[in-house]
């Protein structure tokens, strides 16, 4: 039983596996919608898995004196952050020009 | 970290997500959301980043969840219909995942356990932020508020 356990310690391998699928399904509700606030969603998401990856890489590379993969992560909340109040405020703006948040509707600098 | 708390984190966390992604109500899919965020910083936390899992719990399911809910109820209708699925994102999805499990196996990547090191201390990440990572801070500042101050102009109601 302990031998078992041992052998399947979550690996670098198994951290990754879950960012991607994370991906996969922040990419799902960004693409499977047509609602400004889905792609927004699913656009989190995408950022979020990026940083589990960063952490991630950190935490199973090489120690370094610097912590990098933790600077990186947390600039990054940052800007997940800043997109979101921009993204939500434009939504809030095209949905008071449209009347609507469905992005085909979107249609005034369609050529 | 055992190994029957990583799966029990993943799950939580990809249920969430796959919720989020594919409820048709979008006010469940933003409560969602915050539920994954929440599995997120779980992770981090299991892997030795309190801080950054701290930072997630605070800015996203405290600040983000929030402003996505708060748009959904400004922009909210009870004529609208139920937002359509479309399976051509779901194959792109399904796709780009293939693609990234492949990539992740053909890897050469470190095998075993984490290596074992000091915990990070928040006294180390702000000496880094206030020697190596000072130029970054500042733009990140910068950054914030510009996206403030952007924000409240974009919904600023205009004077005739």
């Amino acid at each position: 039983m302990n031998d078992l356990a041992m052998a399947t310690t979550p690996t670098l391998t198994h951290f990754l596996v879950i960012s991607a699928a994370l991906f996969s399904i922040g990419l799902l509700a960004a693409l499977s919608r047509r609602h400004a606030i889905y792609i927004l969603i699913g656009v989190e998401m995408l950022l979020a898995a990026a940083n589990l990856n960063f952490i991630a890489f950190w935490r199973y590379g090489a120690p370094s004196p610097q912590p990098t993969g933790v600077m990186i992560a947390l600039f990054s909340i940052a800007i997940a952050a800043a997109e979101a109040a921009v993204g939500l405020a434009l939504v809030i703006a095209v949905y008071r020009h449209y009347r609507t948040t469905n992005v085909d509707q979107f249609t005034s600098m369609k050529g | 970290m055992s190994t029957v708390a990583f799966f029990a984190i993943a799950i939580f966390t990809l249920a969430a997500a796959l919720a989020a992604a594919s409820f048709s109500k979008l006010i469940h899919a933003a409560l969602c959301l915050a539920l994954a965020f929440i599995g997120i910083a779980a992770f981090y936390f299991s892997l030795g980043a309190e801080f950054v899992g701290l930072a997630q719990v605070f800015i996203y399911v405290g600040a983000v969840a929030v402003l996505i809910v708060f748009t959904i109820l400004l922009t909210r209708r009870e004529s609208d219909a139920p937002v359509q699925f479309k399976w051509s994102g779901a194959v792109v999805a399904l796709a780009v995942f293939a693609g990234l499990i492949w990539a992740i196996f053909k890897s050469p990547l470190p095998g075993g356990a984490a290596p074992a090191v000091a915990p990070l201390t928040v006294k180390q990440i702000g000496e880094s932020l206030m020697t190596s990572y000072v130029w970054p801070l500042q733009c990140v500042g910068l950054l914030l508020t510009g996206a403030l101050i952007g924000a409240v102009v974009l919904v600023m109601d205009e004077k005739p």
